[in-house]
Protein backbone atom coordinates (compact mmCIF):
# COMPACT_ATOMS: atom_id res chain seq x y z
CA UNK A 1 0.00 0.00 0.00
CA UNK A 2 1.26 3.46 -0.84
CA UNK A 3 2.34 5.53 2.14
CA UNK A 4 2.53 8.82 0.27
CA UNK A 5 0.61 11.78 1.62
CA UNK A 6 -0.59 14.90 -0.08
CA UNK A 7 -3.14 17.27 1.44
CA UNK A 8 -5.99 15.54 -0.36
CA UNK A 9 -4.94 12.06 0.69
CA UNK A 10 -4.59 13.38 4.20
CA UNK A 11 -8.07 14.93 4.17
CA UNK A 12 -9.65 11.86 2.63
CA UNK A 13 -8.37 9.71 5.44
CA UNK A 14 -8.99 12.33 8.08
CA UNK A 15 -6.42 13.28 10.67
CA UNK A 16 -7.08 10.28 12.89
CA UNK A 17 -7.31 7.82 10.03
CA UNK A 18 -4.24 9.14 8.24
CA UNK A 19 -2.03 7.21 10.59
CA UNK A 20 -3.70 3.92 9.79
CA UNK A 21 -5.16 4.36 6.31
CA UNK A 22 -1.95 5.48 4.74
CA UNK A 23 0.41 3.87 7.29
CA UNK A 24 1.37 7.49 7.67
CA UNK A 25 4.96 8.43 6.84
CA UNK A 26 4.31 11.33 9.16
CA UNK A 27 3.88 8.84 11.97
CA UNK A 28 7.17 7.31 10.90
CA UNK A 29 8.75 10.68 11.45
CA UNK A 30 7.94 10.57 15.14
CA UNK A 31 11.11 10.41 17.17
CA UNK A 32 9.89 7.50 19.31
CA UNK A 33 9.62 5.42 16.15
CA UNK A 34 13.00 3.81 15.59
CA UNK A 35 12.95 3.83 11.82
CA UNK A 36 15.74 5.74 10.16
CA UNK A 37 13.93 6.06 6.88
CA UNK A 38 14.30 9.49 5.30
CA UNK A 39 11.17 11.39 4.38
CA UNK A 40 11.13 13.10 1.02
CA UNK A 41 8.75 15.44 -0.75
CA UNK A 42 7.73 15.32 -4.36
CA UNK A 43 7.05 18.64 -6.10
CA UNK A 44 5.07 18.21 -9.30
CA UNK A 45 5.89 21.50 -11.03
CA UNK A 46 3.19 21.33 -13.68
CA UNK A 47 0.49 21.40 -11.00
CA UNK A 48 1.68 24.60 -9.32
CA UNK A 49 -0.40 27.68 -10.16
CA UNK A 50 1.84 30.08 -8.26
CA UNK A 51 -0.90 31.18 -5.83
CA UNK A 52 1.62 31.50 -2.95
CA UNK A 53 -0.76 29.94 -0.42
CA UNK A 54 2.16 27.74 0.64
CA UNK A 55 4.40 30.76 1.14
CA UNK A 56 1.78 32.44 3.34
CA UNK A 57 1.21 29.23 5.28
CA UNK A 58 4.92 28.79 5.90
CA UNK A 59 5.19 32.34 7.21
CA UNK A 60 2.15 31.97 9.47
CA UNK A 61 3.12 28.59 10.77
CA UNK A 62 6.73 29.49 11.52
CA UNK A 63 6.10 33.00 12.84
CA UNK A 64 7.31 32.09 16.34
CA UNK A 65 10.64 30.80 14.97
CA UNK A 66 11.47 34.02 13.13
CA UNK A 67 14.18 36.33 14.51
CA UNK A 68 13.43 39.21 16.78
CA UNK A 69 16.75 41.09 16.79
CA UNK A 70 17.75 43.57 19.46
CA UNK A 71 18.79 46.98 18.16
CA UNK A 72 21.14 48.73 17.85
CA UNK A 73 23.37 45.83 16.76
CA UNK A 74 26.71 45.59 18.54
CA UNK A 75 29.54 46.99 16.44
CA UNK A 76 31.40 44.15 14.72
CA UNK A 77 35.10 44.04 13.86
CA UNK A 78 36.69 44.19 11.41
CA UNK A 79 34.57 46.52 9.31
CA UNK A 80 34.20 44.06 6.45
CA UNK A 81 31.80 41.93 8.53
CA UNK A 82 28.44 42.50 6.84
CA UNK A 83 25.38 43.50 8.86
CA UNK A 84 22.43 41.55 7.45
CA UNK A 85 19.16 42.96 8.66
CA UNK A 86 15.87 41.66 7.28
CA UNK A 87 13.76 42.72 10.25
CA UNK A 88 12.58 45.87 8.40
CA UNK A 89 11.93 43.89 5.21
CA UNK A 90 9.91 41.03 6.60
CA UNK A 91 7.34 41.22 3.82
CA UNK A 92 9.82 40.33 1.05
CA UNK A 93 8.37 37.20 -0.58
CA UNK A 94 10.25 36.86 -3.84
CA UNK A 95 13.42 35.29 -2.44
CA UNK A 96 14.68 33.41 0.61
CA UNK A 97 15.18 35.54 3.72
CA UNK A 98 15.28 34.77 7.46
CA UNK A 99 11.54 35.62 7.41
CA UNK A 100 10.71 33.83 4.16
CA UNK A 101 11.79 30.21 3.96
CA UNK A 102 9.83 29.38 0.82
CA UNK A 103 9.15 31.38 -2.31
CA UNK A 104 7.76 30.80 -5.78
CA UNK A 105 10.20 31.02 -8.64
CA UNK A 106 8.90 31.52 -12.13
CA UNK A 107 10.26 30.77 -15.56
CA UNK A 108 8.81 31.15 -19.06
CA UNK A 109 9.60 28.02 -21.03
CA UNK A 110 8.42 26.24 -24.10
CA UNK A 111 6.12 23.33 -23.19
CA UNK A 112 4.98 21.38 -26.25
CA UNK A 113 5.46 24.37 -28.50
CA UNK A 114 3.58 26.74 -26.21
CA UNK A 115 5.18 29.42 -24.07
CA UNK A 116 4.20 28.55 -20.53
CA UNK A 117 4.94 30.13 -17.17
CA UNK A 118 6.14 27.53 -14.72
CA UNK A 119 5.87 28.24 -10.99
CA UNK A 120 8.33 26.42 -8.80
CA UNK A 121 8.19 26.37 -4.99
CA UNK A 122 11.75 26.75 -3.68
CA UNK A 123 13.17 26.12 -0.22
CA UNK A 124 15.82 23.92 1.41
CA UNK A 125 16.31 20.67 -0.55
CA UNK A 126 16.95 18.62 2.63
CA UNK A 127 19.99 16.83 1.21
CA UNK A 128 20.37 13.19 2.23
CA UNK A 129 23.92 13.98 3.43
CA UNK A 130 23.61 17.72 4.12
CA UNK A 131 26.89 19.68 3.98
CA UNK A 132 25.29 22.48 6.01
CA UNK A 133 24.86 20.01 8.89
CA UNK A 134 28.02 17.97 8.48
CA UNK A 135 30.32 20.98 8.13
CA UNK A 136 28.76 23.18 10.84
CA UNK A 137 31.62 23.66 13.31
CA UNK A 138 29.33 23.83 16.38
CA UNK A 139 26.70 21.22 15.78
CA UNK A 140 24.10 24.00 15.49
CA UNK A 141 22.87 22.60 12.16
CA UNK A 142 21.42 19.17 12.77
CA UNK A 143 19.91 16.33 10.79
CA UNK A 144 17.06 14.35 12.31
CA UNK A 145 16.87 10.66 11.54
CA UNK A 146 13.89 11.24 9.28
CA UNK A 147 16.25 13.23 7.05
CA UNK A 148 15.11 16.72 8.07
CA UNK A 149 17.93 19.20 8.42
CA UNK A 150 17.42 22.17 10.68
CA UNK A 151 19.45 24.92 12.32
CA UNK A 152 19.08 25.35 16.07
CA UNK A 153 18.53 29.10 16.50
CA UNK A 154 19.71 28.88 20.13
CA UNK A 155 23.12 27.53 19.10
CA UNK A 156 23.85 29.09 15.72
CA UNK A 157 26.49 31.84 15.77
CA UNK A 158 25.68 33.13 12.29
CA UNK A 159 29.09 32.57 10.70
CA UNK A 160 27.26 31.63 7.48
CA UNK A 161 29.44 28.62 6.74
CA UNK A 162 26.32 26.54 6.11
CA UNK A 163 25.26 28.95 3.36
CA UNK A 164 28.75 28.95 1.91
CA UNK A 165 28.92 25.13 1.66
CA UNK A 166 25.29 24.66 0.56
CA UNK A 167 25.14 23.95 -3.19
CA UNK A 168 22.06 26.22 -3.34
CA UNK A 169 23.12 28.83 -0.73
CA UNK A 170 19.85 28.28 1.12
CA UNK A 171 20.37 29.46 4.75
CA UNK A 172 19.85 33.20 5.29
CA UNK A 173 21.34 35.33 8.04
CA UNK A 174 19.82 37.79 10.47
CA UNK A 175 22.28 39.88 12.47
CA UNK A 176 21.62 40.94 16.07
CA UNK A 177 20.06 37.77 17.42
CA UNK A 178 21.24 34.53 19.02
CA UNK A 179 24.03 33.16 21.15
CA UNK A 180 26.87 35.32 19.75
CA UNK A 181 25.40 38.29 21.62
CA UNK A 182 26.28 36.54 24.90
CA UNK A 183 29.83 35.65 23.84
CA UNK A 184 32.09 38.10 21.99
CA UNK A 185 29.62 39.94 19.72
CA UNK A 186 32.17 42.32 18.24
CA UNK A 187 34.76 39.67 17.43
CA UNK A 188 32.97 36.42 16.60
CA UNK A 189 29.63 35.43 15.13
CA UNK A 190 27.07 37.56 13.35
CA UNK A 191 23.54 36.43 14.22
CA UNK A 192 21.61 33.31 13.27
CA UNK A 193 21.01 31.43 10.00
CA UNK A 194 17.43 30.55 9.05
CA UNK A 195 15.91 28.14 6.57
CA UNK A 196 13.04 25.67 6.08
CA UNK A 197 13.06 23.04 8.83
CA UNK A 198 10.40 21.01 7.04
CA UNK A 199 8.05 21.87 9.90
CA UNK A 200 9.84 19.27 12.03
CA UNK A 201 7.64 20.12 14.99
CA UNK A 202 4.43 19.61 13.04
CA UNK A 203 5.73 16.32 11.64
CA UNK A 204 6.61 15.18 15.16
CA UNK A 205 2.96 15.88 16.07
CA UNK A 206 1.76 13.79 13.15
CA UNK A 207 0.76 16.83 11.08
CA UNK A 208 1.72 17.69 7.53
CA UNK A 209 4.16 20.55 6.87
CA UNK A 210 2.20 23.80 6.60
CA UNK A 211 3.06 24.38 2.93
CA UNK A 212 1.78 20.94 1.90
CA UNK A 213 -1.33 21.35 4.00
CA UNK A 214 -2.18 24.72 2.45
CA UNK A 215 -1.68 23.92 -1.23
CA UNK A 216 -5.00 23.86 -3.13
CA UNK A 217 -3.42 21.96 -6.04
CA UNK A 218 -1.70 19.12 -4.19
CA UNK A 219 1.62 20.11 -5.73
CA UNK A 220 3.60 18.44 -2.95
CA UNK A 221 3.49 14.89 -1.64
CA UNK A 222 5.45 13.61 1.35
CA UNK A 223 6.50 10.05 2.10
CA UNK A 224 9.41 7.62 2.43
CA UNK A 225 12.18 8.56 -0.01
CA UNK A 226 12.14 5.40 -2.12
CA UNK A 227 8.39 5.65 -2.63
CA UNK A 228 8.62 9.34 -3.51
CA UNK A 229 11.33 8.56 -6.06
CA UNK A 230 9.27 5.74 -7.58
CA UNK A 231 6.29 8.09 -7.83
CA UNK A 232 8.46 10.82 -9.40
CA UNK A 233 9.66 8.35 -12.04
CA UNK A 234 6.09 7.25 -12.69
CA UNK A 235 4.97 10.85 -13.32
CA UNK A 236 8.09 11.63 -15.36
CA UNK A 237 7.44 8.59 -17.56
CA UNK A 238 3.83 9.65 -17.93
CA UNK A 239 4.58 13.18 -19.09
CA UNK A 240 7.91 12.42 -20.73
CA UNK A 241 9.38 14.69 -18.08
CA UNK A 242 12.51 15.32 -16.03
CA UNK A 243 13.59 14.87 -12.42
CA UNK A 244 15.71 17.12 -10.19
CA UNK A 245 16.92 16.31 -6.69
CA UNK A 246 17.32 12.55 -6.92
CA UNK A 247 21.06 12.68 -7.56
CA UNK A 248 21.95 16.35 -7.09
CA UNK A 249 24.51 16.83 -4.33
CA UNK A 250 24.53 13.05 -3.88
CA UNK A 251 20.74 12.95 -3.45
CA UNK A 252 18.20 15.19 -1.75
CA UNK A 253 14.85 14.72 -0.08
CA UNK A 254 13.13 17.16 -2.41
CA UNK A 255 12.30 15.67 -5.78
CA UNK A 256 11.05 17.98 -8.52
CA UNK A 257 9.31 16.67 -11.63
CA UNK A 258 9.02 18.95 -14.66
CA UNK A 259 7.78 18.67 -18.24
CA UNK A 260 10.91 20.48 -19.53
CA UNK A 261 14.61 19.91 -18.80
CA UNK A 262 15.82 21.66 -15.67
CA UNK A 263 18.74 23.27 -17.51
CA UNK A 264 16.13 25.03 -19.60
CA UNK A 265 14.23 26.26 -16.54
CA UNK A 266 17.51 27.28 -14.97
CA UNK A 267 18.42 29.35 -18.02
CA UNK A 268 14.98 30.95 -18.18
CA UNK A 269 14.65 31.97 -14.56
CA UNK A 270 16.05 35.01 -12.88
CA UNK A 271 19.04 34.36 -10.62
CA UNK A 272 20.43 36.46 -7.81
CA UNK A 273 20.93 36.56 -4.07
CA UNK A 274 18.56 34.35 -2.10
CA UNK A 275 17.38 32.72 -5.33
CA UNK A 276 18.60 29.12 -5.63
CA UNK A 277 19.52 27.68 -9.04
CA UNK A 278 18.20 24.53 -10.68
CA UNK A 279 21.50 23.62 -12.35
CA UNK A 280 23.97 20.81 -11.83
CA UNK A 281 25.09 20.07 -8.27
CA UNK A 282 27.75 17.40 -7.80
CA UNK A 283 28.10 15.53 -4.51
CA UNK A 284 30.25 17.89 -2.51
CA UNK A 285 30.85 15.55 0.43
CA UNK A 286 32.11 12.74 -1.79
CA UNK A 287 35.84 13.54 -1.89
CA UNK A 288 36.13 13.63 1.90
CA UNK A 289 33.97 10.53 2.19
CA UNK A 290 36.41 8.62 -0.03
CA UNK A 291 39.31 9.90 2.02
CA UNK A 292 37.68 8.53 5.19
CA UNK A 293 38.73 5.12 3.91
CA UNK A 294 42.36 6.26 3.91
CA UNK A 295 41.98 6.86 7.64
CA UNK A 296 40.97 3.26 8.18
CA UNK A 297 44.08 2.16 6.31
CA UNK A 298 46.38 4.68 8.04
CA UNK A 299 47.07 2.64 11.22
CA UNK A 300 48.00 -0.36 9.07
CA UNK A 301 50.36 1.84 7.07
CA UNK A 302 51.93 2.91 10.37
CA UNK A 303 52.33 -0.70 11.45
CA UNK A 304 53.77 -1.65 8.06
CA UNK A 305 56.37 1.09 8.47
CA UNK A 306 57.20 -0.36 11.87
CA UNK A 307 57.34 -3.93 10.46
CA UNK A 308 61.13 -4.08 10.68
CA UNK A 309 61.01 -3.19 14.37
CA UNK A 310 58.20 -5.65 15.05
CA UNK A 311 60.12 -8.52 13.41
CA UNK A 312 63.30 -7.54 15.26
CA UNK A 313 61.43 -7.43 18.55
CA UNK A 314 59.90 -10.85 18.22
CA UNK A 315 63.09 -12.34 16.83
CA UNK A 316 65.02 -11.06 19.81
CA UNK A 317 62.28 -12.49 22.03
CA UNK A 318 62.71 -15.90 20.38
CA UNK A 319 66.51 -15.66 20.56
CA UNK A 320 66.16 -14.80 24.24
CA UNK A 321 63.93 -17.85 24.68
CA UNK A 322 66.43 -20.07 22.86
CA UNK A 323 69.24 -18.71 25.01
CA UNK A 324 67.22 -19.45 28.15
CA UNK A 325 66.52 -23.00 27.00
CA UNK A 326 70.18 -23.76 26.30
CA UNK A 327 71.11 -22.45 29.73
CA UNK B 1 81.75 3.87 10.72
CA UNK B 2 80.10 4.14 14.07
CA UNK B 3 80.15 7.91 14.68
CA UNK B 4 79.03 8.49 11.10
CA UNK B 5 76.00 6.27 11.45
CA UNK B 6 75.05 8.00 14.72
CA UNK B 7 75.13 11.36 12.94
CA UNK B 8 72.99 9.91 10.17
CA UNK B 9 70.44 8.63 12.73
CA UNK B 10 70.41 11.97 14.51
CA UNK B 11 69.85 13.95 11.35
CA UNK B 12 67.15 11.56 10.12
CA UNK B 13 65.35 11.81 13.46
CA UNK B 14 65.58 15.59 13.24
CA UNK B 15 64.03 15.38 9.78
CA UNK B 16 61.28 13.12 10.96
CA UNK B 17 60.57 15.40 13.96
CA UNK B 18 60.31 18.38 11.59
CA UNK B 19 58.01 16.41 9.29
CA UNK B 20 55.78 15.30 12.18
CA UNK B 21 55.67 18.84 13.56
CA UNK B 22 54.80 20.13 10.09
CA UNK B 23 51.90 17.69 9.76
CA UNK B 24 50.64 18.72 13.21
CA UNK B 25 50.85 22.39 12.24
CA UNK B 26 48.95 21.80 8.98
CA UNK B 27 46.33 19.81 10.90
CA UNK B 28 45.84 22.72 13.29
CA UNK B 29 45.74 25.25 10.45
CA UNK B 30 43.17 23.32 8.40
CA UNK B 31 41.29 22.53 11.62
CA UNK B 32 40.94 26.19 12.58
CA UNK B 33 39.91 26.85 8.98
CA UNK B 34 36.75 24.85 9.71
CA UNK B 35 35.58 27.91 11.60
CA UNK B 36 34.65 30.90 9.47
CA UNK B 37 37.45 33.11 10.78
CA UNK B 38 40.23 33.26 8.18
CA UNK B 39 38.21 35.35 5.77
CA UNK B 40 36.81 37.64 8.45
CA UNK B 41 40.29 38.35 9.76
CA UNK B 42 41.96 38.93 6.36
CA UNK B 43 44.24 35.90 6.63
CA UNK B 44 42.77 34.39 3.47
CA UNK B 45 43.50 37.70 1.72
CA UNK B 46 47.24 37.10 2.04
CA UNK B 47 48.45 36.00 -1.40
CA UNK B 48 48.74 32.22 -1.48
CA UNK B 49 46.43 31.70 1.50
CA UNK B 50 43.08 32.12 -0.27
CA UNK B 51 42.48 28.37 0.00
CA UNK B 52 42.12 28.78 3.77
CA UNK B 53 38.67 30.28 3.17
CA UNK B 54 37.54 27.42 0.92
CA UNK B 55 35.79 25.06 3.27
CA UNK B 56 35.75 22.01 1.01
CA UNK B 57 39.49 22.37 0.33
CA UNK B 58 40.43 22.72 4.00
CA UNK B 59 38.06 19.91 4.96
CA UNK B 60 39.67 17.56 2.44
CA UNK B 61 43.18 18.58 3.51
CA UNK B 62 42.31 18.15 7.20
CA UNK B 63 41.27 14.56 6.43
CA UNK B 64 44.43 13.99 4.39
CA UNK B 65 46.77 15.29 7.11
CA UNK B 66 44.77 13.39 9.73
CA UNK B 67 45.31 10.12 7.83
CA UNK B 68 49.05 10.79 7.66
CA UNK B 69 49.07 11.75 11.32
CA UNK B 70 47.27 8.55 12.37
CA UNK B 71 49.88 6.53 10.46
CA UNK B 72 52.70 8.42 12.24
CA UNK B 73 51.03 7.98 15.64
CA UNK B 74 50.66 4.23 15.08
CA UNK B 75 54.31 3.97 14.01
CA UNK B 76 55.51 5.98 17.00
CA UNK B 77 53.42 3.90 19.40
CA UNK B 78 54.80 0.66 17.96
CA UNK B 79 58.35 2.05 18.12
CA UNK B 80 57.93 3.07 21.75
CA UNK B 81 56.36 -0.19 22.87
CA UNK B 82 58.89 -2.38 21.07
CA UNK B 83 62.17 -0.51 21.43
CA UNK B 84 62.26 2.71 23.38
CA UNK B 85 60.35 1.46 26.41
CA UNK B 86 63.36 -0.53 27.60
CA UNK B 87 65.42 2.60 28.11
CA UNK B 88 62.93 5.44 28.18
CA UNK B 89 59.66 6.28 29.81
CA UNK B 90 57.16 9.03 29.11
CA UNK B 91 57.80 12.25 30.99
CA UNK B 92 54.77 13.86 32.72
CA UNK B 93 54.50 16.28 29.79
CA UNK B 94 54.88 13.36 27.39
CA UNK B 95 51.96 11.60 29.11
CA UNK B 96 49.73 14.65 28.75
CA UNK B 97 50.74 15.14 25.12
CA UNK B 98 50.04 11.51 24.25
CA UNK B 99 46.67 11.60 26.01
CA UNK B 100 45.75 14.83 24.21
CA UNK B 101 46.77 13.44 20.81
CA UNK B 102 44.83 10.23 21.33
CA UNK B 103 41.86 12.29 22.47
CA UNK B 104 42.10 14.29 19.25
CA UNK B 105 42.32 11.13 17.13
CA UNK B 106 39.35 9.64 18.99
CA UNK B 107 37.06 12.67 18.74
CA UNK B 108 38.23 13.36 15.17
CA UNK B 109 37.56 9.75 14.17
CA UNK B 110 34.02 9.99 15.56
CA UNK B 111 33.49 13.25 13.64
CA UNK B 112 34.62 11.53 10.43
CA UNK B 113 32.06 8.79 11.09
CA UNK B 114 29.42 11.46 11.82
CA UNK B 115 30.13 12.95 8.38
CA UNK B 116 29.40 9.73 6.51
CA UNK B 117 26.12 9.63 4.67
CA UNK B 118 23.27 8.12 6.67
CA UNK B 119 24.92 8.49 10.10
CA UNK B 120 22.85 10.30 12.73
CA UNK B 121 24.46 11.00 16.09
CA UNK B 122 22.34 12.80 18.70
CA UNK B 123 22.78 16.57 18.44
CA UNK B 124 24.13 16.91 21.99
CA UNK B 125 26.78 14.25 21.32
CA UNK B 126 27.93 16.07 18.17
CA UNK B 127 28.17 19.34 20.08
CA UNK B 128 30.23 17.60 22.79
CA UNK B 129 32.53 16.13 20.12
CA UNK B 130 32.98 19.51 18.38
CA UNK B 131 33.76 21.33 21.62
CA UNK B 132 35.89 18.45 22.96
CA UNK B 133 37.98 18.39 19.76
CA UNK B 134 38.50 22.17 19.99
CA UNK B 135 39.44 22.12 23.70
CA UNK B 136 41.92 19.30 23.07
CA UNK B 137 43.59 21.41 20.35
CA UNK B 138 43.96 24.26 22.83
CA UNK B 139 45.45 21.73 25.26
CA UNK B 140 47.87 20.57 22.58
CA UNK B 141 48.92 24.13 21.78
CA UNK B 142 49.53 24.80 25.47
CA UNK B 143 51.57 21.58 25.70
CA UNK B 144 53.70 22.50 22.69
CA UNK B 145 54.23 26.04 24.00
CA UNK B 146 55.24 24.70 27.42
CA UNK B 147 57.68 22.29 25.77
CA UNK B 148 59.35 25.06 23.77
CA UNK B 149 59.54 27.26 26.85
CA UNK B 150 60.74 24.65 29.36
CA UNK B 151 62.79 22.63 26.85
CA UNK B 152 61.45 19.41 28.36
CA UNK B 153 61.04 16.41 26.09
CA UNK B 154 58.38 13.72 25.86
CA UNK B 155 60.71 11.03 27.14
CA UNK B 156 62.78 10.65 30.28
CA UNK B 157 65.37 8.00 31.11
CA UNK B 158 64.06 5.16 33.21
S1 LIG C 1 19.93 22.37 0.50
FE1 LIG C 1 21.55 23.45 1.56
S2 LIG C 1 20.61 24.08 3.48
FE2 LIG C 1 19.30 22.48 2.63
S3 LIG C 1 20.07 20.53 3.52
FE3 LIG C 1 21.15 20.82 1.55
S4 LIG C 1 23.03 21.88 2.16
FE4 LIG C 1 21.60 22.11 3.85
S1 LIG D 1 8.14 22.52 5.20
FE1 LIG D 1 7.47 24.01 6.72
S2 LIG D 1 9.25 25.32 7.01
FE2 LIG D 1 9.59 24.22 5.09
S3 LIG D 1 8.80 25.54 3.48
FE3 LIG D 1 7.12 24.14 4.07
S4 LIG D 1 6.02 25.29 5.64
FE4 LIG D 1 7.98 26.29 5.41
S1 LIG E 1 0.19 26.61 -2.68
FE1 LIG E 1 0.53 24.98 -4.18
S2 LIG E 1 -0.16 25.84 -6.11
FE2 LIG E 1 0.02 27.55 -4.71
S3 LIG E 1 2.10 28.29 -5.07
FE3 LIG E 1 2.27 26.84 -3.41
S4 LIG E 1 2.77 24.91 -4.38
FE4 LIG E 1 2.01 26.27 -6.00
Amino acid sequence: MSTLLSRRAFLRGGVAAAGTVAASPVAKALPQDNTSEQLATLIDIQRCIGCESCVEACRDSNQTKFPNPAKPFPKMYPNRVPVEDWSEKQDVMDRLTPYNWLFIQSAYVDVNGEETELSIPRRCMHCTNPPCVKLCPWGAAQQLDNGISRIDADLCLGGSKCKNVCPWQIPQRQTGTGLYLDLLPSLAGNGVMYKCDRCHDRIAEGELPACIDACPEDVQTIGPRDEIIAEAHRIAADIDGYIYGEHENGGTNTIYVSPVPFEEINRAMEGGKGIPHLGAATNRMEAAENLALAMVIAPFAGLAAAAGKIVKHFKSGIDQGDANETK
Amino acid sequence: MKPNSTTATQSSSRWSATFNGGILFLLMLTGFAQMPIFKRYYIADIPGLGWLAQFYVTHFLHYLFAAIFVAIATYKTAEYMLEKKQVWKLSPRGYLMVLTLFGLIFTGGLLVIRNLSGIYFPASFIIALDIGHLLLVFGLMAGVAYGLFSKTGWLARR
